[in-house]
């Protein structure tokens, strides 16, 4: 096994899965999924609360016991104002100025507005955070993420919660190549291991999933195979694939082959 | 007392209270809160001397899962 590990702002990693913490049958569960995964970044958020739901404070102690990193992103913001004013809010609770940047452009597929991500990169950064942008696999999209200052940009693999895996190998490819300074996660769609085990032989960073663990039959178990997916596509994109060839080429030698005549 | 809206709930509120004073009365711990008054964030070193005013939007948030 290898024991390569990446960095993500300064920070060194080892595993190559993020995860999230919504959507659990219980927060036991949720503990138990997130250990078996192996992740050490688990992403979180901010909502309205009413003090008779106690402010947080019992989920705030889940996420203390699970000691991890924490990414607070800033889901179902729909503007750039609205994303930063989240994140200043989040940098005080969370006390953490790592970010996962979202602003939604479109209520249906959960699309993220690429000038609105843009626009809340560049104020953040120049804030001091750390961001991490969801974003569409468009190029220039992550070219201009790049040049406002984020050292990490997270395009999606198809939309939130839809577990349809890459939608679009090509475009993916191309930010590989064109942003190799960068660490790239694929962000959202992915519903199977094998898609994870995909965006990794594709030679991105990391994958950034929730729903497809915490909506699993059995969610732990489901964890134990993307912490050993993303393991699998490392070591395969570190192997180095061999190259796709048009006609057979037979494995086992042809010298000495039993039964063959000069014709 | 005026009229303000918190967490998007109609409130009354006397304006000479502070929002620190506020938040404790309507019973929020606020080490696990972060706040933003007419969506412009609110540290929590200036609860004290922040005041609202009538129509002001409090919006009061707390830690929950997120993916």
């Amino acid at each position: 096994m290898t024991t390569d590990k990446w960095e993500l702002y300064g920070q060194t990693f080892a595993s190559r899965l993020l995860i999230g913490s919504a959507l659990y049958p219980s927060p036991a569960v949720m503990n138990a999924a997130i250990e078996d995964s192996g992740a050490e970044i688990v992403t979180v958020s901010l909502r309205r609360q009413s003090p008779q739901q106690g402010g947080g404070s019992q989920f705030w102690q889940f996420l203390k016991e699970l000691n991890k990193t924490l990414l607070p992103n800033t889901a179902g913001c729909h503007s750039a104002k609205e994303a930063i004013t989240l994140a200043e809010m989040s940098r005080e609770l969370f006390e953490t100025d790592w970010l996962k940047l979202e602003v939604v452009g479109d209520d249906y597929n959960l699309q993220p507005d690429p000038y609105g991500t843009v626009e809340a990169a560049e104020a953040l950064i120049k804030r001091g955070f750390k961001v991490f942008p969801y974003c569409i696999d468009d190029l220039v999209v992550c070219q201009r993420l790049r040049d406002v200052g984020c050292e990490v940009i997270m395009p999606w693999g198809s939309p939130i919660g839809t577990g349809r895996g890459l939608m679009n190998p090509y475009a993916l490819q191309t930010l590989r190549q064109r942003l190799p300074e960068v660490a790239l996660i694929v962000d959202a769609g992915i519903g199977k291991p094998s898609h994870a085990v995909q965006a990794l032989e594709l030679g991105y960073d990391g994958v950034l999933l929730n729903t497809a663990v915490a909506q699993a039959d059995n969610p732990q178990l489901m964890a134990e195979a993307f912490r050993d997916a993303v393991r699998c596509g490392r070591n395969a994109y570190l192997a180095g694939a061999m190259p796709e060839r048009q006609t057979a080429s037979p494995s086992t030698p042809t010298l000495g082959t039993p039964f063959w005549h000069q014709q | 007392m005026i009229s303000i809206r918190v967490n998007n709930e109609p409130r009354q509120c006397d304006p000479n209270l502070s929002l620190e004073c506020l938040l404790a009365f309507w019973g929020f711990e606020s080490t696990q809160i972060a706040v933003a008054v007419n969506e412009s964030f609110v540290p929590r070193s200036r609860y004290s001397d922040c005041h609202l005013e009538n129509g002001d939007r409090v919006e009061v948030l707390a830690p929950v899962q997120g993916g």
